[in-house]
């Protein structure tokens, strides 16, 4: 067991997947401005799992998962070095073009964010906008369904989306998310405005998505990352070089990381000796 | 012999929990709230007060002649004032057709295209300057650029004096009301793979569409009743337009020139008018109050 993971040299040792990997992040530095707000991280996205990830306040958790379907590009600072393959594709590559990207990588958000349309238009939005030719009708109700909202819903589907409770919302964003039958699924502390009913409904929902989709969770919860996340990634902060850089510390089968962690740093943060 | 002291429980006091309306506090509170209703009645007795002399005034003449018929000269009888209320509306439709989508492309500009920049930041000093522009200056402005150059009074010219009015009305609304539309749908919107046209196109506009129209709605109340920048640019016609091109009657200038005459019809006419006018208004400010409830509320 070591301590050093908390210095500025500390490189996790990497982390072998053991299934098809779909989005290999390969992150050398990830940069707002002169901020370097993460660097070496290697997270591999398996296909058909729950990939968590766990760490402090500001260790780039967010950062790393918007990284992955370039959302950071809205920010005008953001500064990426690293690749990100995708089917052999480098997301980050000179003609590569964010947009097209977003469509097969999709997100869920913190807050839940549905637009103020109807519940179906919520749904098939993404659909108008990819020109979907076929049973729009079909798809949607598809997508309420595989979200697990559809028997709150299927009586008032032209109500206002933003009508519904919190949680409601959420799986609705989640229903529209899929709609498009996206590869990957990013999920960014989906729960954390959610009421502990309405959680563990979307938690379950996690777990059932992974058979069609491959997800990418950042929890701040780590009982959260035991129920749903097969493999889980830890991230620390290093404020070695004065700012507060987030690196990854160690990734591996989840249960491993809670049971058997090798970083003195992991062992501490899962027993919940900081937080 | 023992003593033995017998300890009686502690009397408790309870507060009261009534009302005691000499309470210092209670006081002032009570003045203070028939204060404010005193000063707010107070303060719409002017606005009751004007409608109702308008009705009194100006109801009566009211009919299908008044309403359709051209201004009577001199010591004539009858006559009405159709003519200046379909000049009113063309010069507002004409200064719609201007002022909205200027106003509402500016608007873009300075809530999602770029709204930090200098150039954003003058442009919005610069509108919110222009919200406070004396109208008559408008007119002037427009006489110079327009009626000089072409030679005649017209509802162009009219219409684009009352354009120069709504134009900062109507960006500053439409700016805000985008500005109101959350970060997290345009966020949802980005990541779901839209262009910054589509998210614009198919969120922003949409979602703040209610409050853009009561903007829009609010600048057009407005303009119908503008009269000092119509005096130099449109002028006054006693007849019906026959084209854009000639001086235009309008209600206000209407209400302006008769309201001065010696004769009583006239003077009658010009209350009429005025009645119109302030229907008018009244029902683009409840139009604008309706339409800017969102159809898809929380």
């Amino acid at each position: 067991m070591t301590s050093l993971s908390d210095t500025g040299e500390f490189i996790a040792k990497k982390y072998e997947p053991k299934g098809p990997v779909v989005l290999d992040c390969q992150i050398n530095n990830i940069y707002y401005g002169n901020f370097r707000a993460v660097r070496d991280s290697h997270v591999p996205i398996e296909k058909n799992k729950v990939t968590g990830f766990i760490g402090p306040s500001g260790c780039g958790k967010s950062t790393v998962l918007r990284s992955m379907n370039r959302m950071n590009d809205l920010i005008e600072s953001f500064r990426f070095d690293g690749s990100i393959q995708y089917h052999s594709n480098d997301i980050y590559g000179k003609k590569v073009d964010p947009v097209v990207v977003r469509r097969y990588i999709g997100m869920v958000f913190q807050l839940p964010n549905p637009f103020s349309m109807s519940i179906y238009d919520n749904v098939a939005f993404g659909l108008r906008l990819n020109g979907f030719k076929g049973d729009e009708e079909e798809m949607v109700v598809q997508a309420l369904k595989r979200a697990a909202i559809w028997d709150d819903v299927k009586d008032k589907l032209k109500n206002s989306g933003l009508s519904l409770s919190g949680g409601q919302q959420q799986r609705l964003c989640i229903a529209r998310a899929i709609a498009t039958e996206p590869d990957v699924l990013l999920m960014d502390e989906p729960c954390s405005a959610l009421d502990p009913i309405a959680t563990r409904q979307v938690e379950e929902l996690m777990v059932e998505l992974k058979e069609h989709y491959s997800v990418a969770l950042v929890t701040h919860n780590m009982q959260q990352a035991t129920r749903v996340a097969d493999v889980t990634a830890f991230l620390g902060v290093d404020i070695s070089q004065g700012g507060r850089t987030g690196y990854l510390v160690e990734m591996d089968d989840t249960q491993k990381i809670f049971e058997d962690p090798q970083q003195l740093l992991t062992q501490q943060y899962v027993r919940g000796e900081f937080s | 012999m023992s003593e033995i002291t017998q300890q009686l429980p502690p009397v408790v006091e309870f507060p009261s929990l009534e009302k005691d309306s000499f309470d210092i506090r209670a006081i002032k509170n009570s003045t203070l709230t028939l204060m404010v209703w005193g000063i707010a009645i107070m303060a719409s007795i002017p606005l009751f007060s004007v409608i109702f002399m308008l009705i009194s005034e100006g109801g009566s003449r009211i009919d299908i002649e008044a309403l359709t018929e051209i201004p009577p000269a001199g010591f004539e009888t009858g006559g009405g004032f159709g003519n200046a209320i379909i000049g009113t509306f063309v010069m507002v439709g004409i200064a719609s057709l201007i002022s909205i989508p200027f106003g509402i492309m500016a608007a873009l500009h300075l809530a999602i295209l770029d709204p930090n920049s200098k150039l954003t930041t003058i442009s919005r000093f610069l509108a919110k300057v222009l919200t406070g522009f004396p109208s008559i200056l408008a007119g002037v402005f427009v006489y110079a650029v327009i009626v000089i150059t072409t030679g005649t009074y017209s509802a162009w010219a009219g219409g684009v004096a009352l354009a120069v009015l709504m134009l900062p009305t109507v960006t500053l609304a439409a700016e805000e009301a985008m500005r109101q539309v959350p970060q997290r749908m345009k966020d949802a919107a980005y990541g779901m793979g839209c262009t910054r046209t589509q998210v614009i196109m198919q969120v922003v506009l949409p979602t703040g569409l209610p409050g853009i129209l009561t903007g829009v709605i609010l600048a057009v109340a407005g303009a119908a009743g503008e009269s000092a920048p119509l005096l130099f640019t449109a002028l006054f016609s006693n007849y019906y337009m026959a084209e854009l091109a000639e001086p235009t009657a309008s209600l206000s200038i209407l209400i302006y020139n008769f309201s001065g005459m010696p004769f009583d019809n006239q003077i009658e006419l010009a209350w009429a008018a005025s009645l119109v006018l302030v229907v008018l208004v009244l029902f683009f400010n409840i139009l604008a109050r309706v339409v800017g409830r969102s159809k898809f509320k929380e």
